[in-house]
């Protein structure tokens, strides 16, 4: 008895050690720079195993990164993988895809990162259909620069340059997102790992300009001047969400002393910037 | 219409923007990251057309910052990338310019130069963008810059530009002027079999065991490209050998010097110059683009009333000659930069030339080129 569980032990020694996502981190780089608490790692796990489940070639995907605490994410993935400037990961994303229209390109940032300094170039990515997934990881703040405000944070929050609240009011990016054109529009919480996960399947799936915004804590800046402990935030994430089939679009405000809707907001079709640039300008 | 081929063999009367699009067709060019500009925008425009004909691509992005993005995102998809601009744009690709350094991607980037700061002269002429091009993306870094004197030139300078930066990974700039880029000239485009373009190095060897940053003997790694299986990672922060970041003192100081290094100790194959009458000359004119023509006419006059001037055409700007211009200094009695700005490459020739050569200035704000007269009369200046 005692041989056979011996046996057993050392036979799940090395399986034990292994992740399922193993293959997918580099693990090299293991410890990663995330704070106890931040929703990051979670909605990254979730990107890796939303890769796996959608039987995409993984040999010929790239994940594309800005600057910030999400752009760090391209750091940790184990497949091509590119660190850019800040706000420049959708425009390096958009040469990489054309330039060779077989890669599966993934970009995945913060708010900072691809709202304020990059929005430009989501609106316009949004527009010409580029076929891109962008995952916008939501912590309402920058939290690689210590906690200031972005254009993301709610109004009257507190942050490092709004030390007595946010005069500004924020973005709504799902409206942002669809307004430009996107043609897969979804937000989840990192607390809502399978929905999330099933969301990134279907978006590396599908062709054309997706995107998914992914609202995670950052209590070690943004979570500790507002009064709100990572359980805290998860809690929000818990009860004062819903999820919502064809909610009303422009009514997807980030308000946590009301509700938060989540959910598919836009799935739809249309040519993408590569079928209408082949259609359009090649000479056949 | 039906589609021409990349190389455009025959005669042809076209402007120097056009030429410099046909030479990166001739060069494999197949993408190209636009943002429309005065006076670089008959580049876009020509490789709007010319890039579908040959299986490229062809895109223009909502500014220069994402011009620039999409040619080094573009050249990690393995292709051979290029950008044009003029001096506003230029200073909006300098972050990005950065990036492809200290990434060492290769790819092409055109600045047609225009009168600045801002706004400046949109339609006329300048040479003021050559000390931003050496220094212009923050921190240390070696740079190639590559100027054409005429709408020939810069067909073919575009085929060298890049092949230096297919040899080097790193970006290589063109900087031509309003002038050269707007005006129509003879180019002859020889039979594509003439044409010899050079590729980066690919990597041979196993996936597992690849590392991203270790250099061959020139100093320059391998490239692979996006979707070859090896699991690349490229940043823009400082890091080793694996491309992995590292924030330490050592690393730092080792990167650095192998992207100094493989400039550096590459310039003999890098820098390119043109000699006129340099061995009895008592005055060298140093010059560079539209306004080496204006030099030469001066040289050429000069030398018709006895005057014993010569002229070195600067051809590759960054790296700069240093050892051309120290040899220079021991035994002429001057230096006159000709170029259209206050004073850049100047205070280059006055560094290398010390106090053992008097070093002199053609130069104005900018707007219009420089007159052979203006040149003479600075000659006559210091003979007399």
């Amino acid at each position: 008895m005692n041989t056979t569980h011996s046996i057993a032990v050392e036979k799940q020694t090395p399986e034990a050690d292994q992740h399922p996502l193993d293959d997918l981190i580099r693990t090299d780089r293991i410890p990663h720079i995330w704070c106890p608490g931040c929703g990051i790692g979670t909605a990254f796990a979730a990107c890796l195993r939303g890769m796996q489940a959608s039987g995409i070639d993984l040999e010929k995907t790239c994940m594309v990164s800005g600057i910030g605490c999400s752009g760090r994410a391209a750091g940790y993935i184990n497949l091509d993988s590119f660190h850019t400037t800040h706000g420049r990961a959708i425009p390096f994303a958009t040469g990489l895809k054309l330039g060779n229209p077989e890669l599966n390109v993934v970009v995945f940032s913060g708010d900072g990162d691809l709202f304020a300094i990059g929005g430009n170039h989501f609106i316009h990515a949004a527009r010409r259909n580029m076929d891109l997934t962008v995952i916008c990881l939501n912590n309402l703040n920058y939290g690689m620069t210590g906690g200031q405000v972005a254009a993301t944070t709610p109004h009257q929050a507190k942050t490092t340059t709004t030390q007595h609240g946010n005069p500004e009011s924020p973005f709504n990016l799902p409206l942002l997102a669809f307004a430009s054109g996107a043609t897969y529009v979804a937000r989840w919480t990192i607390l809502h790992t399978r929905e999330m996960t099933k969301s990134f399947e279907k978006a590396l799936q599908k062709p054309g300009f997706s995107f998914i915004e992914v609202l995670g804590p950052c209590p070690i800046n943004y979570g500790r001047r507002n009064r709100e402990k990572s359980m805290d935030t998860l809690r929000l994430y818990q009860e004062r969400t819903i999820i919502a089939n064809h909610p009303d679009i422009t009514d997807l405000d980030i308000d946590f002393k009301k509700r938060v809707t989540l959910g598919e907001f836009v799935d739809k079709e249309r040519p993408t910037c590569i079928e209408n640039y082949d259609r359009t300008c090649r000479l056949l | 219409m039906s589609n021409r081929p990349a190389v455009l063999t025959g005669t042809h009367y076209i402007t120097g923007d056009e030429a410099c699009a046909e030479g990166a067709l001739a060069a494999g060019c197949r993408f190209f990251g636009a943002y429309p500009i005065t006076p670089a925008t008959e580049i876009a425009e020509r490789m709007s057309i010319r890039l579908p004909e040959v299986g490229g691509t062809f895109i223009q992005m909502e500014d220069e910052i994402a011009a620039m993005a999409s040619i080094l995102g573009a050249a990690w998809s393995g292709q051979k990338t290029m950008t044009a601009t003029s001096g506003p744009g230029f200073s909006l690709m300098m972050e990005n310019i950065g990036l492809g350094v200290v990434t060492e991607t290769p790819c092409v980037v055109v600045n047609v130069q225009r009168g600045g700061p801002s706004t400046g002269l949109p339609t006329m002429t300048a040479q003021a963008d050559m000390m931003q091009a050496r220094w212009g993306s923050h921190g240390d870094y070696e740079i190639i810059a590559l100027a054409p004197s005429s709408a020939q030139e810069i067909f073919y300078l575009t085929i060298t530009a890049f092949d230096l930066s297919e040899i080097y990974r790193t970006p290589v700039f063109i900087m031509t002027d309003e002038v050269i880029g707007h005006m129509s000239e003879k180019v002859v485009i020889p039979e594509a079999s003439v044409i010899k373009p050079k590729s980066r190095p690919k990597p041979k060897g196993r996936k597992d065991r690849f590392l991203l940053y270790k250099p061959d003997k020139n100093g320059v790694a391998p490239m692979p490209a996006a979707g070859d299986g090896y699991h690349v990672h490229v940043t823009g922060l400082t890091h080793d050998e694996k491309g992995y970041p590292v924030m330490a003192v050592e690393a730092q100081e080792q990167m650095m010097q192998r992207l100094m290094h493989k400039i550096m100790d590459n310039r003999e194959d890098i820098i390119l110059t043109e000699s006129h009458n340099l061995d009895d000359a008592e005055i060298v004119l140093i010059s560079y683009g539209i306004s080496a023509r204006t030099s030469q006419a001066a040289m050429v006059q000069a030398r018709a009333q006895g005057k014993k001037v010569g002229l070195l055409r600067l051809i590759t700007v960054w790296p700069f000659c240093e050892e051309k211009i120290r040899e220079l200094a021991e035994r002429v009695r001057g230096f006159i930069t000709v170029e259209i700005n206050l004073g850049q490459v100047h205070l280059e020739v006055q560094r290398c030339a010390g106090d053992r050569a008097a070093c002199h200035l053609v130069g104005h704000a900018g707007g219009t080129v420089i007159t052979p007269e203006q040149v003479l009369a600075k000659i006559e200046e210091i003979i007399r």
